[in-house]
């Protein structure tokens, strides 16, 4: 059940593919929610998506005792949604370029490319109890425009 | 909703249709059992018509470029038709579209293929 305030949801989720599919789902309601247009809501949850992904893989390993933390909050510029987990984490600053000649037929190895080509600010912070990724998403109505 | 797959066979050509989504989980283990099969069956020239795939994510992305390079490791082709705009777009933003062949006709591609 989600924790509901004005502007901010959060869910905590289990390290199963299920809670992959629950977070990307959350993400395109609440990205309808505050107003953003369906392509961007696309993007928004495929973000989401590669987000929860990474946490429940790299960062629990599905560890049934570990939980996925993910909240949505809608600051009135910005859609602002945070996803916690509480492994190890990964090494964000030395992930391979996959468009590199060298990389572009590697299997994996996409994930974190798609979220930042996705958004509009990535950014990465590792805690002693895990990585927390912030995903941030202009509101149509803050953009001021070139 | 899960991916789901079937084959036909035209003129020598194995064209899989495919619909649905290509996530990690299901969707991506069933394209890479049918191209495993399919390439262990020595069928080397295969078709994957996308028309009906919504939704790809980079886990999905992955298995269509490990597809591409089994096949193509073992002496064969794999080409794309019908591509949508959201995956056509992905296979830009990640420079994968110069590498796969991709087609939007399926006579056309199935005449391109070298028999």
């Amino acid at each position: 059940m989600p924790d509901s305030t004005v502007n901010r949801v959060t869910i905590t989720l289990d390290s199963t593919l299920d809670s992959v599919d629950q977070a990307e789902a959350m993400a395109e309601q609440q990205a309808a929610r505050a107003g953003i247009p369906e392509d961007d809501r696309y993007q928004i949850s495929m973000a989401v998506r590669e987000a929860t992904v990474n946490a429940v893989m790299h960062g629990n390993s599905y560890d049934p005792a570990k939980k996925v933390i993910v909240s949505f909050e809608n600051d009135g510029s910005s859609l602002i949604i945070r996803i916690s987990d509480q492994g190890a984490g990964v090494d964000f600053d030395h992930l391979p370029d996959p468009l590199a000649p060298e990389n572009i037929l590697r299997g994996s190895g996409r994930g974190i490319f798609l979220m930042r080509s996705f958004m509009d600010d990535v950014q990465f912070q590792k805690h002693d109890t895990g990585t927390e990724l912030t995903l941030i998403k202009h509101l149509p109505t803050a953009q001021t425009g070139a | 909703m899960s991916m789901k797959v079937s084959t036909r066979l035209v003129d020598g050509i194995v064209i899989l249709d495919l619909s649905g989504r290509i996530t990690l989980g299901e969707g991506s283990v069933q394209l890479r059992d049918a191209i495993r099969d399919l390439v262990a069956q020595g069928q080397k020239n295969i078709l994957l018509n996308l028309g009906d795939v919504n939704y790809i994510d980079s886990s999905g992305i992955g298995e269509l470029v490990s597809a591409f390079t089994t096949v193509k490791n073992q002496g064969g082709q794999l080409k794309l038709l019908n591509l949508t705009k959201k995956v056509h777009d992905l296979l830009q933003i990640t420079k994968l579209y110069t590498v796969f062949d991709i087609k939007d006709d399926e006579a056309s591609a199935i005449g391109s293929f070298t028999k």
